[in-house]
């Protein structure tokens, strides 16, 4: 028992209050006073989770460093980490440094920035701590409220109407979450995480009002689940509140937005859906892949339409979540593996694209594709950069983003060969969309009045570009580094998944021979 | 033994007497006593909560059961006399400026008080239509409190004709029972019931009274009342509506329905829940197209009572208990938001559009953190209590088989965050409105915040609302 996760979760907490409490005025001063606080907290929270890492024991599968406490309503406040868990709080810590540093330019209340993206960074790293289904829910819905704020304030022109979307579409997905727990919670009785993983929910065929349920109980819970999680994530076709947010939010918020919230989706397929209904994920898999190879062919092509950079990346973070859910829902470990893996690599490569799009959008204020074009003539530095994670967008051997992808369709191959060729058109057509981009906005002639004083990236923007780009390359050639710690805990989970879900397995090879 | 049964009731007979002397002490006196006796009155009831909470045991029934004093009713008591308090304090700034502050108003309210208090340890349908007209008719004249008001009189008015009309069917459906019945103590009825069944004649009276009942809470379709009182009404009189009488309503609900009713449960389960469901759905769409902020909480009541009946229907004592505190908690948040709505004002005027909220939290980011804590509180979104409290009855509603209306709760519940975030979104970035340039008085201020704070601090343990809600649940279902 020791607290190290709670203070890593609530650090950033701690920095939100002393900003709160403590920092008077609006003047300059009190500005930089803001920004180098909040910068200081998330490079402490940081350095904290670096001690969580070494201190992670990778070879045990269970739940490590747990923190628990009673409290109320019969619920516990319960932490702790398991090798899936952990790496997306590295994640975050490591994120959040990058995401404070690429708002050094804000001026608009600057304190209260800070304050929410304090705030988010604690909710963010709660949800993968969070070890009580009601825990959990309480961080994962109070995300909402920072980031209503962060895309209503600092947003673009369209902020209202796309802070609203994404509250109510995200909320309405959750309720029904919120409802199932509660109905798990009755049935378990216990909220415990752990305990809940290794408990039989009903999967006997269940009558609702003259619907024969199959899959039962444990459908009903996967759907209300999948509703939160489908929307979060965001798989097609509820997807729509995604671009609208990223296209409206700050660089920052679409840095978070893309780099962890979406991951939340993945992170809770994977902690519930798998591991507590696996009658009913077993028997949703069809279903699964067909969005998860709709959003992968519709989204690319979408993407390919865009005439606005953030919209574009947007759509292709939705095609990425396609190859993740896939992934998931092959019930493999090279499936699993890779969904892990893609949601890490997309992580820090599209939370670099986002910041890519903010650095030109600082100078010229707009996302135009249109209004770029040779920018590799007055920005070489940019140029290299954004053609790095271009690639590791496309799936570039070398890059983290190719071993995700491919790991993905190795296991959906073993499940469904269709899904894997359908999914396989999407790799095309990323590299379609992405490259076509990257030849409009930084090769042809530099022919725009407004360009020809455009300056490259200061010290500042290399600075936050550099460790993204470190580690996409580092996980790129060594993905054992995730693998080997993720390893124990999705043996584990397939485990039980493979266990529960026998007896459907041996039912099907009967009625197909 | 008459001298014990004076002894139980000691509290309300003490705050009649203060109320009556109070009243004395404002006719013969040369000058106008409004504030004294406004002030005198909030402190003596702060001190009566803690009386009502800490005096020793007295015995839990008066007059042969016509009067209750468990714990489930001193729970109750202690509420009501704070939220009374509280408003009181809060009224005085406000009455002060639209010289409205009169010593008929506290010794008005200290009268609806003791009818509340009455209503919730009414153990026998006399006892019950006694307190809860007591309370309805002071509660009649403070609505039309400010005379030379159109919009005042018209609430005052409405809300006797309608209320009078509740009674009546309150009163109806009370004789029906007693009718098939032959008593009108909640023990006896309870007897009958259990010994002969439910007869077609004591249903038919339950649902009156229930109808009655529905009409004091606001609870949808007999909410119709609610939004033109709550702004008609001069705002301290809405901030009061909105929170004692709402408890003492919801708590005598309960005890009618678990002590009288209580082997009727199968049938009176089925009414709760379809009157939760229409003011959960009629709270959250009705109040979309509100630009009043009164009227909008009016509605944002009618929400909230049809969560807090969720808690009701569920039919069990964690039912009851989450119920009590859903209803401390939402009379919390009423009082924070209620001090914010008292100190809206442009040059003195009293506003109450919301537009006049526009970037508020440029000029007050003090005032704006707290309000947009209350509004995503009422909204129930965590970490805030607010959550908690729907968290609670929607498990007690799980719980007990209802999963369709906590799934309805839910959905109602996204319906209406829509409201609330619209408060939030012009504070933080709506389009810039005139502004709002009253001067909060530090104790509203000090409301305001004490309540969000509770908002977000509550969440570590409840302030232990959990255990003492548990021990009145408990006092009432034994």
């Amino acid at each position: 028992m020791n607290n190290l996760l709670s203070l890593i979760t609530f650090l950033p907490l701690l920095g939100a209050a002393v900003l709160l409490i403590l920092l008077r005025g609006n003047d300059e001063m009190a500005q930089r006073n803001a920004k180098w606080i909040a910068m200081g907290v998330t490079v402490a929270t940081f350095l904290v989770s670096l001690v969580m890492l070494s201190e992670f024991d990778p070879g045990n599968p269970d739940f490590q460093m747990v923190d628990q406490y009673d409290w109320i309503a019969g619920l516990t406040y319960k932490m702790g980490v398991d090798g899936i868990s952990i790496l997306f709080v590295m994640l975050t810590t490591l994120l959040m440094p990058i995401v404070i540093g690429a708002s050094w330019k804000v001026e608009h209340r600057v304190k209260e920035y800070m304050i929410a993206f304090l705030l988010l960074e604690t909710l963010m790293i709660g949800v993968f701590c969070a070890l009580d289904l009601m825990l959990f829910y309480v961080f994962f819905e109070a995300g909402l409220i920072p980031m209503f704020l962060i895309i209503g304030i600092w947003g673009g022109k369209e902020r209202v109407y796309a802070s609203f979307k994404f509250f109510l579409y995200t909320l309405f997905g959750s309720v029904l979450m919120l409802v199932a727990m509660i109905y798990m919670w009755t049935q378990a009785g216990t909220t415990d995480i752990p305990t809940l993983m290794q408990f039989d929910f009903s999967s006997a065929p269940l009558d609702l009002m003259g619907w024969q349920i199959a899959g039962g109980a444990q459908m009903l819970l996967f759907l209300a689940f999948f509703a939160s999680f489908a929307v979060k994530m965001p798989m097609w076709p509820v997807h729509t509140w995604l671009p609208d947010a990223h296209v409206q939010a700050p660089t920052a918020g679409s840095v978070v937005l893309a780099a962890i919230l979406l991951k939340m989706g993945g992170y809770g397929f994977l902690r519930f859906s798998l591991p507590m209904f696996p009658v009913a994920s077993f028997m949703m898999q069809d279903f699964i892949f067909f969005l998860s190879v709709a959003a992968i062919i519709l989204t690319s092509l979408i993407a390919l339409m865009q005439e606005d950079m953030k919209k574009l990346i947007a759509y292709s973070s939705i095609a990425h979540m396609g190859f993740v859910t896939m992934g998931i829902f092959a019930f493999n470990k090279q499936g699993l593996d890779g969904a892990i893996f893609q949601m890490i690599s997309h992580g820090f490569v599209s939370g670099a694209l986002f910041l890519g799009v903010g650095i030109i959008y600082d100078r010229m204020h707009t996302r135009q594709i249109e209004a770029y074009g040779g920018l590799v003539i007055r920005m070489p530095v940019y140029a290299l950069f954004f053609m790095l994670f271009t690639m590791a967008n496309v799936g570039l051997p070398g890059t983290s983003g190719f071993i995700g992808e491919f790991l993905t369709l190795v296991g959906a191959f073993q499940a469904n060969t269709w899904v894997a060729a359908g999914a396989t058109t999407g790799v095309i057509l990323s590299a379609a969309y992405a490259l076509w981009l990257y030849r409009r906005v930084v090769f042809g002639d530099l022919v725009k009045e407004s360009l020809k004083t455009i300056t490259d990236m200061s010290m500042r923007e290399k600075s936050l570009m550099v460790p993204l780009l470190f580690a996409t390359i580092l996980l790129g050639v060594m993905p054992g580094l995730v693998l080997d710690l993720i390893g124990p805990s999705v043996n584990a989970l397939m485990d039980n998944f493979n266990a529960a879900t026998a007896h459907l397995i041996d039912a099907t090879a009967v009625v197909a021979h | 033994m008459l001298s014990n049964d004076i002894y139980v009731i000691l509290p309300e007979l003490v705050i009649v007497g203060v109320a009556i002397a109070a009243l004395m002490f404002g006719v013969y006196s040369r000058r106008e006593q409004g504030g004294n006796v406004l002030t005198f009155m909030a402190l003596f009831f702060v001190g009566m909560g803690f009386w009502v909470a800490y005096r020793p045991p007295v015995g839990d029934t008066a007059f042969d059961g016509m009067f209750i004093n468990d714990g489930f009713a001193r729970f109750a008591k202690v509420a009501i006399l704070w939220s009374g308090a509280a408003v009181l304090l809060l009224a005085r700034p406000y009455l002060t400026r639209l010289k409205l502050l009169k010593y008929e108003f506290p010794v008005l309210v200290a009268l609806a008080t003791v009818g509340m208090m009455m209503m919730v340890s009414a153990g026998d349908m006399i006892a019950l239509y006694m307190g809860l007209e007591l309370q309805s008719l002071a509660l009649y004249v403070i609505a039309a409190f400010n005379r030379d008001s159109l919009k005042s009189s018209e609430a005052g008015l409405k809300y006797f004709v309608l209320g009078a009309l509740s009674s009546g069917l309150l009163l109806y459906g009370a004789s029906l029972v007693y009718g098939f019945a032959g008593t009108t103590g909640f023990a006896g009825i309870s007897q009958v019931i259990t010994d002969n069944g439910m007869s077609m004649g004591i249903l038919f009276g339950l649902v009156f009274m229930a109808a009655g009942i529905a009409f004091k809470v606001s609870a949808a379709p007999f909410h119709m009342w609610t939004p033109d009182v709550y702004e008609g009404s001069p705002t301290p009189v809405t901030a009061f509506f909105a929170s004692a009488p709402k408890v003492a309503a919801m708590v005598m609900l309960t005890r009618l329905l678990y002590d009288a009713f209580g082997d009727a449960m199968h049938d009176w389960r089925q009414l709760l829940a379809i009157l939760s469901l229409a003011s959960m759905f009629i709270g959250a769409v009705a109040a979309i197209g509100q630009t009043n902020i009164k009227r909008l909480m009016a509605y944002s009541s009618i929400g909230h009572m049809g969560f807090a009946l969720m808690g009701l229907a569920a039919g069990n004592q964690m039912g009851v208990q989450y119920m009590l505190i859903y209803m401390s908690i939402y009379v919390t948040t009423n009082i924070g938001v209620f001090a914010f709505i008292l100190n809206m004002e442009r040059d003195g005027q009293p506003v109450t559009d919301i537009k006049a909220l526009g970037q508020l939290s440029k000029i007050q980011p003090g005032r704006a953190l707290a309000l947009a804590v209350l509004m995503f509180s009422l909204a129930g979104i965590p970490p805030l209590v607010g959550f908690f409290a729907k968290f609670y009855v929607l498990s007690a509603a799980v719980d007990a088989g209802l999963t369709w209306l906590a799934v309805a709760g839910v959905i109602a519940s996204v319906i209406g965050a829509f409201y609330y975030l619209r408060i939030v979104y012009l504070m933080y970035f709506g389009e810039d409105a005139d502004t709002l340039n009253g001067r909060m008085p530090m104790l509203h201020m000090a409301f305001l915040g004490v309540s969000a704070a509770i908002m977000v601090l509550g969440i570590v343990n409840m302030f232990g609302i959990e255990g003492m809600a548990a021990s009145a649940a408990a006092s009432l279902l034994n």
